[in-house]
């Protein structure tokens, strides 16, 4: 196949520019689909696991029993582009926030297991490195303890802060990147961007792997709203 | 064909070149309107008149960015000559049309002019807003003054020489560019003329689905007409040809379904055509878009379809992917679309006798492979169901194989498809 030959085609397409409508005839006999969240949620499920639980592609994250509003405000983000993947925020784009947020509600309410922790990949410097910010911070770098916010068991806080267990290595450290380069940013004032930014690569790497190997804890839901004092003011979650 | 037509535009970029710097040369034979009305209340129901008319146009989907204020501009239409940003048109003094009165705007929606006279991009569809009448044009003036300034200036366009160059519009503007108010057809009903003056007018429907034959010659001109709509990679079907989407055996209530509710029981929207979807034509009265769909149903058949862009596979190696399609099919579609291909429609549209799958270009089931997608959330389908994308989980192979055999089976006769074309499209843009 010549590339002429696939080019005249596409300047065709370049004129006709760009629509589509899926059609045909028929139906009245067909079984109609389920009205369920089920049914209207496997947009999503291909990626992120029939119950939200997440698979072993490391950019597919977990879903399942994350705060329906953190879930929410990254459906918006998404739509809105403040995040960017553009497969998702392509399948979001015209979807009302009524909608997303049953999508956020249904996925908040999943209970899959949890996987098993991964096996640490790093050094046990860099292990007890990780660990040392996620419960404590740095208090010479002005980082606060991940735990000040995601709470002591990193389960999160209901309505808007997110668990952090149950996650890739390589998405947590991805998703620090992608704030401290402000390529993920969410309504100001944008918390995380503040925080990343104060940590260096080593930093992100160290948390990254400590918490990709913590088991859930036994009752893995998010904690109850207000029920700690965060350290700093972000606009995703009310304060 | 590349090269001939290159050559065939820059004799057009010669021409108008020689004929010299055009500007608005100050006539003033349109001012003579003001979109001003006697009394507040009749101010309030003429802005309200113009967010509909607004609606219709589509104005929103191209001047604005995802999640950037309304009307503000700075969208990028990338074209083989560039790319066009689109300007802020909020009631900005400084950046938008703040200073602009109501004849300054009629004019640019009538004759694709700028405040100062220079001459428009035609990726702002004046061909078609040209067809919009003075009185409506108003309305959407009225109603753009009264959404809030945003003090964002507009970004300049980034087009190569010579596309920079305004003056080579001239020889667009002689090819494609007919100005004037839609006329009505006596012979025909009222329904069908605002359906008609709304297609044709407002909903600028022509910019993508137009059929090449208008152009007076089927890629020579496109390579020029063409290079000014963005390059999407999605295939809007002719809509005159049965074997696209082709409405002449469409009941008008599948079509208005579609059109404002974005499913109906004989498919679905999707990619660009979800957008209009979603921002204007759900937004319409069930009037008006009765009205389109009575007019689109009698836009005259065509036998040809447009020129088919497929990768040619050999008939055994179709017959490979045939059946490689049939276990795919079974694994990853068949619970939604059903192993008959019937759907379960309206949420799940059938792919038996579905133009869209079987036209002769299979982009749009190859891109719907890849990237799924939802219709948008509407009125009448606040929550649409969706199909997941597998470009994630499915190889080019594999992919190759389901489309040829949807494209296949249930009495569809669609060619089979290479995975090479699969390839390409892996990078059609999705945002």
């Amino acid at each position: 196949m010549s590339s002429r030959r696939i080019f005249r085609p596409l300047l065709a397409l370049l004129l006709i520019g760009g629509a589509g409508v899926a059609t045909s005839a028929q139906a009245q006999t067909q079984p109609k689909a389920p009205d369920t969240m089920e049914q209207r949620v496997q947009g999503c499920t291909a990626c992120h696991g029939s119950h939200g639980q997440g698979t072993d592609n490391d950019y597919f994250p977990r879903l399942a029993g994350k705060p329906a509003e953190y879930l929410f405000n990254q459906l918006q983000n998404f739509r809105e582009g403040r995040r960017k993947y553009p497969p998702m925020n392509y399948l979001v784009t015209y979807l009302s926030d009524e909608y997303l947020h049953e999508i956020a509600d249904y996925f908040s309410k999943q209970r899959p297991p949890y996987p098993a922790p991964a096996k640490p990949t790093v050094s046990p410097e860099t292990l007890a490195r990780g660990k040392e910010i996620v419960l404590n911070g740095d208090a010479s770098k002005n980082i606060p303890a991940c735990a000040a916010c995601h709470g002591k068991s990193l389960t999160g806080m209901e309505p808007a802060i997110p668990g952090l267990v149950g996650l890739h290595q390589d998405y947590i450290s991805a998703q620090l990147g992608a704030w401290r380069s402000g390529t993920r940013r969410a309504k100001a004032p944008d918390c995380m961007h503040e925080i990343a930014t104060r940590l260096t690569d080593d930093d992100v790497n160290a948390v990254a792997a400590w918490l990709s190997t913590q088991p859930a804890p036994k009752n893995p839901v998010p904690a109850p709203a207000r029920s700690m004092k965060t350290p700093l003011a972000c606009g995703s979650e009310p304060q | 064909m590349k090269r001939k037509s290159l050559f065939a535009l820059s004799a057009v970029v010669l021409t108008a070149a020689a004929l010299g710097s055009v500007l608005w040369t100050g006539s003033d034979n349109l001012h003579n309107g003001s979109a001003q009305a006697a009394t507040p209340a009749d101010q309030a129901a003429l802005v309200k008149r113009g967010e509909y008319l607004a609606r219709a146009g589509d104005c929103i989907a191209c001047h604005t960015v995802r999640g950037g204020q309304q009307f503000a501009g700075g969208l990028p239409m990338a074209t083989p000559f560039g790319t066009l940003y689109t300007p802020n048109i909020t009631p900005d003094d400084q950046y938008g049309i703040g200073k602009w009165s109501s004849d300054d705007f009629y004019r640019a929606m009538h004759t694709g002019r700028s405040k100062d006279g220079s001459l428009l991009y035609p990726a702002f569809p004046f061909a078609s807003y040209t067809k919009v009448t003075r009185e409506d044009s108003d309305a959407i003036y009225a109603y753009l003054r009264s959404v809030p300034p945003a003090s964002v200036p507009s970004r300049p366009h980034e087009l190569r020489f010579p596309f920079n160059n305004r003056n080579l519009l001239i020889g667009w503007r002689t090819l494609f560019f007919r100005e004037g108010v839609y006329k009505d057809d006596p012979t025909k009903s009222v329904e069908w003329n605002r359906g008609a003056y709304l297609v044709e007018g407002l909903g600028h429907c022509s910019m993508c689905h137009t059929s090449i034959n208008m152009m007076g010659g089927p890629v020579n001109s496109a390579a020029f007409a063409g290079g000014l709509i963005p390059l999407q990679n999605w295939y809007a079907p002719s809509l005159t040809s049965n074997k696209e989407a082709g409405l002449g055996d469409w009941d008008i209530t599948d079509i208005a379904n579609l059109l404002k509710n974005g499913v109906s029981q004989r498919g679905a929207v999707f990619g660009p055509m979800a957008e209009v979807v979603h921002n204007s034509l759900q937004y319409l009265s069930d009037e008006d878009v009765r009205a389109m769909a009575t007019y689109l149903k009698t836009i005259p058949q065509k036998k040809e379809a447009p020129e088919t862009m497929q990768y040619e596979t050999s008939e055994k190696f179709g017959g490979e992917l045939f059946e490689l399609g049939k276990k795919v099919y079974g694994d990853k579609c068949a619970t939604c679309h059903s192993a008959n291909g019937l759907g379960k429609p309206p949420a799940y549209p059938p792919l038996a006798n579905n133009q869209s799958i079987q036209m002769p270009s299979a982009v749009n089931p190859i891109r719907m492979v890849l990237n799924g997608g939802y219709p948008p959330s509407t009125g009448a389908n606040p929550k649409p169901y969706g199909m997941p994308p597998f470009a994630q989980a499915l190889t080019n192979q594999e992919v190759a194989a389901v489309v040829t055999y949807i494209r296949q089976s249930w009495g569809n006769k669609g060619s089979a498809i290479s995975p090479q074309q699969v390839t390409d499209l892996r990078s059609a843009p999705l945002d």
